[in-house]
C-alpha cells in the first residue's frame, strides 16, 4: 500500500527526517511512537505532501505509484486520509462545509454525514465555525468524523488520544476500531500514551528517534519497554538486539 | 430597460417586482423614474414630493447630519432623492428597494430621509449602480430616524465603475429601544469611496449594528469608517467590518464614544490582503464615563498556509481551499436580519467572490 524509501525531509531549512524507510502492506496498521520532536508528525505530513515538508531525497510510493511530487489533494483522492493532532481554526468555515468535502471524497451521501455525526456526538457542532471554541475532545472527534467520511484506504491518525478524557477516548477508540477493522485498510497511528491501543488492533510498533526509525517490533512489547525504560533505554535495547 | 441593466440592478438587490418588495424607488441621475409602494404601512416618495406633502419634513432635513463640507453644501443647494417612512406600528418585513443610478451626469446629488415611526419595523435595500461608461461623482446625504421601539434595517449594496467617486454622508438618530442595523457591501472597482456615517444613540436601550464587507481592487481607495455616539443610558453599538484588498487601499475606521453610563460598544475590523494592497485599520474608543464597556479587535493578514493545507487534506485543490477560506472570511453573522435580506447580502457577497477569485 505505502512504501517510503530513503526519505529525507527538511522543514524551514532544518533536517527533520533522515533516510526513513517504511513499508506498510494492505491491511497492516502501525503504531508510531517517539519523543516530542522526533519527526512523527513530519513523517505523516510528508506522506501527505504538506508543502512545508521539503523532500530532499528519497521517494514515497502509494498504491504502486510514485506520489513524491503529487499535490496533497491528489493523494487524498487516491485514498489517503488524516486526522490531525492540532488542526487550525478557520473562521466562517462551518464544520458541515468541511464534512461535505470529506463526504465527497468518501462517496457518501449527505445522510451519512448526520449519521456519523450522531455516532460521534457531534450533531450540535455541525453549524459552528471549524474548531472555534471546540473543546479538546471535540477537536479530536471532529477529526475522526472527517476521516470516517473520507473513508480512506490509508488512514493516518496523529495522536487521536492526546488530551481527551476517558469518555471521549472510548468513543474515539471504538470508532477508529470500526474504521480500521476493514481488512483492506492500512494505517499509521501516532500515540504518545498508547491509550488508543486498548481499542484497536495494531500489527507493528515503530519508534522514531532523531528523525530516524530506531526500531520496529511488536507494538505491545515496545509500549511496555517505553513505559519501563523510557525512549532512550528502549532504543538502546533495540540497538543491542540488532 | 435592457437585459444587461436589469441584471445590473438585480446584482445590487433591485428586483422591480412588486411580489418581492414592499415598495420601489428608482432615480437615474437627478430624475426620479419609479416611485411606488405596495404596502399600506409604508410611504415611498421622492424627497421633493414629500417636502411638498409634509410641512414637518423640513424639520428633519439636516438634523442627523450637518452641512459639514463642500459635498454636503452642494447637496443642500440642489438635490433629489427618496423619502421612505414606515407608519407607527407597521411591520414592513418585505424590503423596500431604492436604487440610485448614476448614468451620465457629472455629479449625482441625493438627499434621502428614512423614518421608522414608533413601534414600526422597516427593511430597506438600497442599491447604487452606475452605467459602464459613467465617470462622475455620487454624493448621497442620508438621514435616518429610528423612533421609539422601532427597528430599521438598511442594506446598501454598491456597484460602481473604476472612474467614479462616491461620497456618502449619513447620520442616524435612534430613540428609546430603537434598533438601527446597517449593512454595506461594496462589490466593484471604484476610484474612491469616502464616508464616515455616524449613529447618534439618543434613547435609552437604543442599539446600532453596522456591518460592512469591502473589497478594494487595484486603483480603488476605500476610506470607510463608522462612528457611534452612545449618549443614552444602556445604549449599545457594534461595528463589524471585513476588508479585502486585492491591490487597492482600504482605510477602515471606527470610533465609538461612550458618553453615558452603562453603555456598550464593540469594534471589530478584520482585513485580508490577497497578493498585494494596503489595509489601514484605525479603531478608536472614547469613554467619558467610568462604567462603560468598550472594546475593539483588529487583525490584518494573509491567508494562512496551514489553513490552505488543511482543506487540501480534505480533497480540495489549492484554489478551492483559498476560495473556501475567503468565503468564510466574508461571512458575517448579522443578528436580527430577515431571510430576504440575508439572501440578498449573500448573493452580493457571492458575486464579490466570483469576481475576486
Amino acid at each position: 500500500m505505502l512504501r517510503v524509501v530513503n526519505l529525507s525531509v527538511e522543514v524551514n531549512g532544518k533536517r527533520i527526517l533522515n533516510n526513513v524507510n517504511l513499508y506498510v502492506k494492505e491491511g497492516e496498521v502501525y503504531a508510531l511512537f517517539g519523543p516530542n520532536g522526533s519527526g512523527k508528525s513530519t513523517l505523516l505530513n510528508a506522506i501527505l505532501g504538506n508543502p512545508s515538508c521539503k523532500v530532499v531525497s528519497g521517494r514515497i510510493m502509494f498504491k504502486k505509484k510514485d506520489i513524491t511530487n503529487l499535490p496533497t489533494y491528489e493523494r487524498i483522492r487516491m485514498g489517503m486520509g488524516i486526522a490531525f493532532q492540532n488542526p487550525p481554526k478557520i473562521g466562517g468555515v462551518k464544520l458541515i462545509d468541511v464534512l461535505r468535502f470529506c463526504a465527497k471524497i468518501g462517496n457518501f451521501s449527505e445522510d451519512k454525514i448526520f449519521e456519523f455525526a450522531e455516532k460521534l456526538n457531534m450533531r450540535d457542532l455541525l453549524y459552528r465555525d471549524l474548531n472555534l471554541g471546540f473543546s479538546g475532545g471535540e477537536v479530536k472527534r471532529s477529526e475522526i468524523l472527517q476521516v470516517m467520511l473520507m473513508n480512506p484506504d490509508f488512514v493516518m491518525l496523529d495522536e487521536p488520544d492526546s488530551g481527551v478524557d476517558l469518555d471521549n477516548l472510548t468513543l474515539i477508540g471504538r470508532t477508529v476500531n470500526d474504521l480500521l477493522r476493514d481488512e483492506r485498510k492500512s494505517g499509521i497511528v501516532i500515540t504518545h500514551t498508547g491509550h488508543i491501543l486498548d481499542y484497536i488492533d495494531v500489527d507493528y510498533g515503530i519508534i522514531m528517534y532523531n528523525g530516524r526509525i530506531a526500531c520496529i517490533g511488536d507494538p505491545r512489547d515496545i509500549l511496555k519497554a517505553i513505559r519501563k525504560d523510557g525512549y532512550e533505554g528502549c532504543i538502546k535495547r533495540c540497538l543491542m538486539n540488532l | 430597460m435592457s437585459d444587461e441593466f436589469v441584471e445590473r440592478l438585480k446584482s445590487v438587490g433591485i428586483e422591480l417586482d412588486s411580489k418581492k418588495r414592499s415598495g420601489s424607488f428608482l432615480q437615474e441621475d437627478q430624475v426620479v423614474k419609479t416611485v411606488s409602494s405596495f404596502f399600506a404601512g409604508v410611504e415611498v416618495m421622492s424627497i421633493k414630493e414629500a417636502l411638498e406633502k409634509y410641512d414637518w419634513l423640513e424639520d428633519y432635513m439636516w438634523r442627523a447630519i450637518d452641512v459639514q463640507d463642500d459635498y454636503t453644501a452642494e447637496v443642500s443647494e440642489e438635490f433629489n432623492g427618496y423619502f421612505i417612512r414606515s407608519l407607527p406600528g407597521a411591520k414592513v418585513e418585505i424590503p423596500v428597494e431604492a436604487c440610485l443610478y448614476l448614468k451620465s451626469v457629472k455629479k449625482q446629488k441625493v438627499h434621502n430621509i428614512v423614518i421608522a415611526e414608533d413601534n414600526s419595523e422597516l427593511n430597506i435595500i438600497s442599491g447604487c449602480v452606475s452605467h459602464p461608461t459613467a465617470t462622475g461623482m455620487h454624493i448621497g446625504v442620508s438621514e435616518f430616524f429610528v423612533k421609539k421601539n422601532a427597528k430599521l434595517t438598511f442594506t446598501m449594496i454598491h456597484r460602481w465603475e473604476r472612474d467614479i467617486e462616491v461620497r456618502p454622508r449619513s447620520g442616524a438618530v435612534i430613540e428609546e429601544n430603537g434598533t438601527f442595523i446597517s449593512n454595506y457591501v461594496l462589490m466593484s472597482p471604484v476610484k474612491l469611496v469616502q464616508m464616515y456615517p455616524t449613529a447618534y444613540l439618543r434613547g435609552k436601550n437604543s442599539k446600532a449594528i453596522f456591518s460592512s464587507v469591502i473589497i478594494a481592487r487595484e486603483g480603488s481607495v476605500i476610506d470607510s469608517g463608522v462612528r457611534a455616539v452612545l449618549s443614552a443610558n444602556k445604549s449599545s453599538a457594534e461595528i463589524i467590518s471585513r476588508a479585502i484588498s486585492k491591490g487597492g487601499k482600504v482605510i477602515s475606521k471606527g470610533h465609538i464614544i461612550g458618553d453615558a453610563p452603562e453603555v456598550k460598544g464593540h469594534l471589530e475590523c478584520r482585513g485580508l490582503i490577497l497578493n498585494s494592497g494596503i489595509i489601514h485599520a484605525i479603531p478608536e474608543l472614547e469613554a467619558r464615563y467610568p462604567n462603560v464597556e468598550l472594546s475593539h479587535e483588529a487583525a490584518i493578514g494573509k491567508i494562512a498556509e496551514d489553513e490552505i493545507f488543511y482543506l487540501m487534506s480534505r480533497g480540495l485543490t489549492r484554489d478551492e481551499a483559498i476560495s473556501t477560506i475567503v468565503r468564510g472570511f466574508l461571512e458575517i453573522e448579522i443578528k436580527g436580519l430577515s431571510d430576504v435580506l440575508k439572501r440578498e447580502i449573500n448573493r452580493a457577497i457571492q458575486m464579490v467572490e466570483r469576481e475576486l477569485l
